[in-house]
């Protein structure tokens, strides 16, 4: 029997993180909601298995998604993980090999060399013990980058680094000193012995030779073992729980498992999966352009674990989701965000140490107390019967030019369609919701859909994408639900707008609510491509930046939106095109303020390129519909 | 002695003494730029709610400030907060968090507290 006290601890931490692991996963499992308890059944012994286990290998061992977007990051991330993973793997097969047995217990693998100080002389094992040591040196590398990382994180290409607390920082002292103790406790036994490779074997003879290396060797391999023992009894309490959590997001997301608009333990499990990289920091625009450097997702989701109050910080974000795009494990952050905004002020609570290992549960949030209605003062009405209903929205409102776009444009193309807010309507819901408000919005919401409901239109359009991402996801209309954008593109390939081409140069801003929000990308793209001359930008689709001016953030000031407003539109008028194009009012006025270029929704570059008919309008037209083809002729 | 139709008109002077001032207080600790209202009223002008019923943000930011409450804690909850003000606004002042913070602050202080 190959046995020896030092690997107790090793022993210890091991079979714990094991039992914890999986009893936690059966606490998740038992509070996801029934109709996700059947996804992910179905996902795991079904056809989406052998995706979960490749996007496991790709994400959570190569980092393929930090390897694109910064090698160096990717490359530390990489070979701590699938280092580590590669030891394991090798070394459960060179003691299974070359050991006394098979089937081995997990220690006599890790600590094979201990208790095998004569393997790896010559022949087939030597090539083992090479393969052994470069799997060690490729570790040591990555970690010598983390380790440089700590005091320099441009060194990584990272601009900041996520800030630690003090377990945190003794789990990551003990992860620090896994490698460095194997390769010395490793390194002694082969000096003693004569064995070893390139690394454990050159090392060894070199600390042999002024060192006894047989006396030397046993504390380094105790060492091992303790680091191990308490990176593992203490991964639960930190940030390290990303790593087996991971494992059951992905299973989970892959069987089709969303955040949606209600907490539940996917929000759990989501929030235990954010290993605090740091790379939604870089991502935030308030980070680099307002100077904002605490409230991005991943110290969210470290308060969240912590059960700190995290409502200044979830209330400070401009909801545009570049983090959600970023971010290597595929965490919803702007969702989840969503979650704790509704949740408002939340009570900072007592931590015991179990209380650590066992947290209360995070997959239901407080209720806000029940209040009377708020907005009684709403009349119905009955609008005119119609087929399209245009609804502009309040932001629309404040930049009439877009409003007159549309009417110009809706008038040419030959609908019959009412404009519902003409004298100006009931707002959307959505800034609402976006405050955390969300009874209050299902007033506005059920008040809007009823005057839809009643007008018997088959399609809503909307010139605001705040309006159209509410219309969308939470209105449950029997209407198809189009931005102007999308309206105008199918207006042009029907044959009902026909437009001139401008020799214009345009560059388009994705807005966040319309790109990023809710996935529409090409439309506005195609239809500056009918009318002008479209440059790309740094910032295209997934990329784009946020104007600064979002409903998303009520705390920001207004000279700090400015200065984001300023940077964005720096940023897209480099190439000094004629027309700074957007598809959103919100952007349209706050990049206007930051900028000489001319700014311009769609619809009114359209508006300005449509083809005017051949037939004189009459003398008896309106006064203000003469003025304003007036104003699409300039 | 005949009435001519006129009485002796009521009291108009703001009791400072009376008056509790710790919503306004509660707001501009917050937001800062709540203090720098000129009360100009661009906020009511484009207002969504005042659209359709009698709310003035520029009343009830007043009525804050001079501690009259009782008003604003009627009224506050109709906002939509839609943001049409706060883009309005000349001086930048954040009123979508003014609002937010008072009707936090109304629910945190109930109704007869001082």
């Amino acid at each position: 029997m190959q046995f020896d006290p030092f690997v107790i601890p090793f022993n210890i931490g091991l079979y714990f993180i094991l039992i914890y692991a999986v009893v936690r996963s059966v606490i998740w499992f038992n509070d996801l909601s029934r109709p996700d308890k059947l996804r992910l059944q179905r996902g795991f012994f079904g056809k989406t298995f052998g995706q979960s286990i490749k996007e496991i290998f790709l994400e959570s061992l190569i980092h393929r998604k930090i390897l694109k977007s910064n090698p160096r990051l990717g490359y530390m991330h990489m070979s701590l993980a699938f280092g580590w993973f590669l030891l394991i793997l090798f070394g459960t097969i060179e003691a299974d090999v070359f050991g006394a047995h098979h089937l081995n217990a997990p220690y006599k693998s890790i600590f094979f060399k201990f208790f095998n100080p004569e393997h790896g002389r010559a022949g087939f094992e030597a090539a083992y013990s090479f393969l052994m040591d470069l799997i060690l040196a490729f570790i040591l590398s990555g970690l010598l980058l983390a380790v440089i990382k700590r005091f320099s994180s441009k060194v990584v290409g990272m601009k900041k680094t996520t800030k630690l607390r003090v377990l945190d920082k003794v789990a990551l002292t003990s992860l620090w000193l896994i490698f460095p103790s194997r390769l010395l406790a490793e390194s002694f036994t082969s000096g003693a012995y004569g064995t070893g490779s390139f690394l454990t074997g050159s090392l060894g003879s070199v600390l042999a030779s002024f060192l006894p290396a047989q006396e030397m060797a046993y504390p380094f391999w105790w060492l091992y073992s303790l680091s191990l023992g308490t990176f593992f009894i203490l991964l639960p309490l930190t940030r390290y729980m990303h790593i087996p959590t991971e494992l059951f997001l992905i299973f989970a997301r892959n069987s089709g498992i969303k955040t949606g608009d209600q907490p539940g333990a996917f929000r759990e499990i989501q929030i235990y999966s954010c290993s605090s990289c740091g790379i939604c920091i870089d991502a935030c625009q308030l980070n680099f352009s307002a100077g904002i450097t605490n409230i991005q997702s991943a110290y969210l989701m470290k308060g969240i674990r912590n059960n700190e109050n995290v409502s200044d910080i979830a209330f400070n974000c401009l909801m545009c989701g570049r983090c959600d795009q970023k971010c290597p494990v595929g965490i919803e952050l702007t969702p989840l965000r969503m979650l704790s905004r509704r949740a408002g002020e939340t009570v900072e609570s007592e931590q015991t140490i179990l209380k650590k290992y066992f947290p209360d549960r995070k997959s239901v949030l407080p209720a806000r107390p029940a209040a009377d209605p708020s907005y009684t003062f709403l009349k119905q009405y009955e609008p005119a019967k119609t087929d399209v209903i245009y609804f502009a929205g309040c932001m629309t409102h404040l930049t009439p030019a877009i409003k007159n776009s549309m009417v110009a444009i809706l008038e040419a193309s030959g609908v019959r369609y009412n404009f519902l807010d003409e004298m100006g309507g009931v707002c959307c819901g959505r800034p609402l919701m976006l405050a955390g408000q969300d009874r209050e919005a299902r007033e506005l919401i059920n008040h809007n859909s009823q005057l839809i409901w009643k007008s018997g239109a088959h399609t809503l359009v909307t010139s605001c994408p705040i309006c159209y991402k509410v219309f969308k996801e939470s209105y449950y209309l029997d209407v198809e639900v189009l931005h102007h954008s999308q309206f105008i593109k199918n207006m042009i390939e029907d044959g009902s707008l026909k437009l001139n081409f401008l020799r214009r140069k345009v560059t388009y801003h994705a807005p966040c609510e319309l790109g990023r929000g809710s996935g529409v990308y090409d439309e506005p793209k195609d239809v500056l491509r009918y009318v002008a001359r479209l440059q790309e930008t740094g910032f295209e689709d997934k990329n784009s930046l946020c104007c600064g001016g979002s409903l998303g953030n009520i705390k920001i000031s207004s000279r700090q939106k400015s200065m984001i407003a300023h940077d964005v539109a720096a940023e897209l008028t480099k190439d000094n095109p004629d027309i700074l194009a957007t598809s959103c009012p919100l952007c349209k006025k706050t990049l206007a303020a930051a900028t000489t270029t001319k700014v311009a929704d769609i619809s009114e570059i359209v508006a300005d390129a449509i083809i005017k008919p051949a037939i004189k309008k009459k003398l008896t037209e309106p006064a203000g519909k003469v003025k304003m083809q007036a104003d699409f002729q300039n | 002695m005949d009435r001519f139709g006129f009485s002796i008109s009521k009291g108009r002077q703001i009791d400072y003494d009376a008056n509790s001032r710790h919503i306004a207080e509660f707001i501009s600790e917050r937001e800062p730029s709540f203090r720098v209202c000129i009360e100009c009223g661009c906020c009511s002008a484009t207002c969504t709610t005042g659209n359709f019923t009698s709310f003035s943000l520029r009343e009830l930011q007043i009525l804050m400030k001079r501690g009259e409450n009782e008003k604003v804690r009627e009224n506050i909850k109709k906002c939509m907060l839609c943001g049409k003000c706060t883009l309005v606004c000349p001086r930048g002042v954040n009123t979508r968090n003014v609002v937010t913070l008072a009707r936090q602050a109304f629910q945190k202080f109930p109704a007869n507290a001082v």
